[in-house]
């Protein structure tokens, strides 16, 4: 296969114009507010802290007043290429890239695998209402938009109410039982289970009405067109024309609607981890923000938009696989 | 023109387009323009039954939203401390808080609060979608190119988390900043499609004779284009607002913006804050039903518009329906055509077999 030089070229351009863009408003946004966090922590703290993760905190917040803002900005970037990514104030000084890593698997398997698995789910119930054009499957779409035009985090706490505490199926909270600590053995995966189950459900119901709804228009469009017509004059079974000739194609304005809506996604979800006290990325950006704890939050913004770029080039890969157009635009 | 050739079926009884013969539209003079009907013809896009029922379930709560102080029996935050955490009751319809606050009151007033935000939130958004997705299409070269990336980058920063931050920097966000916060985070998706659709126009036989007519820039934009524009303008303003009702609904409930600024998602806060799930159950449900409604309504009315804009989304589940009851099923193309030929009238088949 000759490698698409120039579809690469193009897409890496915008990624990093992106990762550009996303640390520059990660630099800007403490800039903007109002008072001088750092001065009101040291008081706080009065004594504990060296004068080098002063300075370091004064240049991740701009109070560096004896520099200029160019100045402050390549010293940002500096710390950023050297893994630096400023101290927490609500987790006892710890570097942010520690309490982020810890939180970032389980939002990433969490996440992760329920949206997934909401994607393909989605895709191939919108592919067969499309194919059953008017027939008592409409229903569906109505019913799962309803869902997904709910709040998230409404759904999430009515589920609790419902299977936790009145029905008692599923743990209320947290990613794993009290006392127990991460370890690879079978009772600690079951317990991993039992706790994601629930906000996985959810997400997977609240997002589900989205893809639903996509791929069954992008079908009706698509199975309209001429060579669906020719696939079926040739007596080519339908199970091979619906799923190879039409979703095929339908499929691709998914993918790309899929890259651009997992930001949304995480959004919702920051809400989820919340609603079920899960320790990941989204509980941490709303602990942080209480306690105004300004490093960790431009950390895990960074983070997110981050991670939201890599599933963003996933989905580009995905995309080149299945359309050739893509990979043939040198011509 | 006689009879037989005059063949326009109706227009449900899809089939084959094999049968039928149309006659030159010469035969219907073409209505007067009046101002009254070119008016009603933007609005094209909200004729059907879906958009229609979208449409008034909003207006309900538009209603709702603008007779609050008549039809809200309590004021919001009036406390009534002999009547706490109280089931739903003739003095209270949908109960009490904890501090024995009415809150079919709190529903009626926060349906202000959803409604202000959401719509300001529309318009700024549908404001900048329109100039950067006209722009960008409209325009060629290193111009559309760098508006397109800046949509782009809009549209894969994800919002939220960034609103989460924002807002957490006042003290007291007045309602206006919360509206722009929200839309700068939500337009870019209508700029990306009214940016194609653009793209499309430009190189139409009516743009290309308006432009060698002389006509200038502005007046080629709002003059030829823009009445082109309307049903996606209309459909990334009510997107732009679903997204600010469902995201100002979040912050509310998440606690980022203050409690002063009374809407469904406040009702929600503090019915987790104290204790109401799962045992008080009037105080959540309803408020999240509102959410819910207003997001189908709105749903609905785009659901009408994409029909609009796209009649194959109509006309084939019509066709199957049509399909299905003369028996036959719209996926089994060979045996269409010629059960078709059998069963059709003579006297109805004069296109050629």
């Amino acid at each position: 296969m000759k490698i698409p030089v120039r579809f690469i070229a193009s897409r890496s351009a915008f990624y990093l114009f992106t990762a550009f863009a996303a640390i520059t408003i990660n630099f800007f946004l403490p800039r903007m507010m109002a008072g001088d966090p750092v001065t009101a922590y040291m008081q706080r703290n009065a004594g504990q802290i060296t004068p080098e993760a002063e300075r370091s905190l004064r240049i991740l917040f701009g109070l560096d007043q004896d520099s200029s803002v160019w100045e402050q900005y390549s010293d940002y970037w500096q710390l950023l290429f050297s893994g630096d990514l400023g101290r927490s104030f609500s987790n006892g000084l710890a570097p942010v890239g520690d309490v982020i890593s810890s939180a970032l698997p389980w939002t990433l398997g969490l996440v992760g695998i329920a949206t997934i698995v909401s994607f393909v789910l989605g895709t191939a119930t919108g592919a067969l209402i499309g194919w059953r054009r008017g027939s008592k499957a409409d229903v569906i779409v109505p019913i799962s938009t309803f869902f997904s035009t709910v709040p998230y985090f409404w759904l999430g706490l009515i589920a609790i109410a419902v299977f936790s505490s009145t029905l008692g199926w599923f743990p209320a909270s947290h990613a794993y039982d009290k006392g127990s600590s991460p370890e690879f053995t079978a009772d600690f995966i079951g317990q991993v289970i039992a706790h994601g189950a629930l906000p996985a459900i959810t997400i997977v119901i609240a997002s589900l009405g989205g893809w639903i709804l996509g791929m069954r228009n992008m079908m009706l469009t698509v199975l309209d067109e001429d060579y669906i017509t020719v696939a079926q004059a040739k007596g080519m079974p339908n199970r091979r024309v619906l799923w190879n000739y039409a979703a095929r194609n339908a499929m691709l304005p998914q993918l790309s609607s899929f890259a651009l809506s997992i930001g949304f996604i995480v959004g919702g979800t920051i809400v989820m981890e919340m609603v079920f006290s899960y320790p990941g990325i989204g509980k941490l950006l709303l602990d942080a923000t209480t306690a105004k704890d300004y490093p960790l939050m431009q950390g895990v913004f960074l983070i997110i938009t981050m991670a939201v770029l890599c599933a963003n080039i996933l989905a580009d890969v995905a995309y080149a696989i299945l359309d050739p157009r893509t990979r043939q635009t040198e011509a | 023109m006689t009879t037989p050739l005059n063949l326009t079926r109706p227009a449900s009884a899809g089939s084959p387009e094999t049968a039928t013969l149309r006659s030159p539209a010469a035969s219907i003079p073409p209505k007067e323009k009046t101002f009254l009907s070119q008016l009603a013809s933007s609005f094209a896009m909200f004729r059907n039954p879906k958009s229609l029922t979208g449409l008034v379930i909003l207006g309900v709560f538009v209603a709702v939203a603008l007779l609050g102080d008549v039809l809200a029996p309590y004021g919001a935050l009036e406390k009534d401390f002999t009547a706490l955490r109280q089931a739903p009751s003739w003095a209270h319809l949908l109960g009490t808080t904890h501090m024995g606050e009415d809150i079919l009151s709190q529903i009626i007033y926060g349906t202000r609060g959803v409604l202000i935000v959401g719509f300001l939130a529309g318009i700024i958004g549908t404001a900048i979608a329109v100039v950067m997705g006209v722009v960008a299409g409209y325009t060629r070269g290193w111009r559309s190119e760098s508006l397109s990336a800046i949509t782009n980058v809009f549209l894969v920063i994800p919002g939220l988390p960034l609103i989460i931050i924002v807002a957490s920097q006042f003290e007291n966000p007045p309602l206006i900043l919360i509206a722009a916060v929200l839309a700068a985070t939500g337009w870019a998706w209508g700029a990306r499609v009214l940016r194609a659709q653009t793209m499309s126009l430009r190189n139409r036989d009516f743009i290309q004779a308006a432009r060698a007519n002389g006509e200038p820039l502005h007046r080629i934009i709002l003059v030829e284009m823009l009445p082109n524009l309307m049903a996606i303008i209309a459909s990334s303003f009510v997107g732009t607002v679903t997204a600010a009702v469902l995201g100002l609904t979040t912050l509310a409930f998440i606690g980022v913006i203050p409690i002063t600024n009374l809407n469904w998602g406040t009702i929600l806060f503090w019915a987790q804050q104290n204790g109401a799930f799962p045992d008080f159950w009037w105080w959540y449900i309803p408020a999240g039903l509102c959410i819910a409604i207003l997001g189908v309504a709105l749903s609905l009315i785009n659901f009408g518009i994409d029909e609009y804009v796209n009649p194959r989304l109509r006309s084939a589940g019509e066709r199957a329906r049509a399909m299905k009851k003369k028996g036959l099923d719209i996926n089994e193309t060979m045996t269409i055509v010629r059960t078709m030929t059998k069963t059709s009238t003579p006297s109805k088949q004069e296109g050629p077999k």
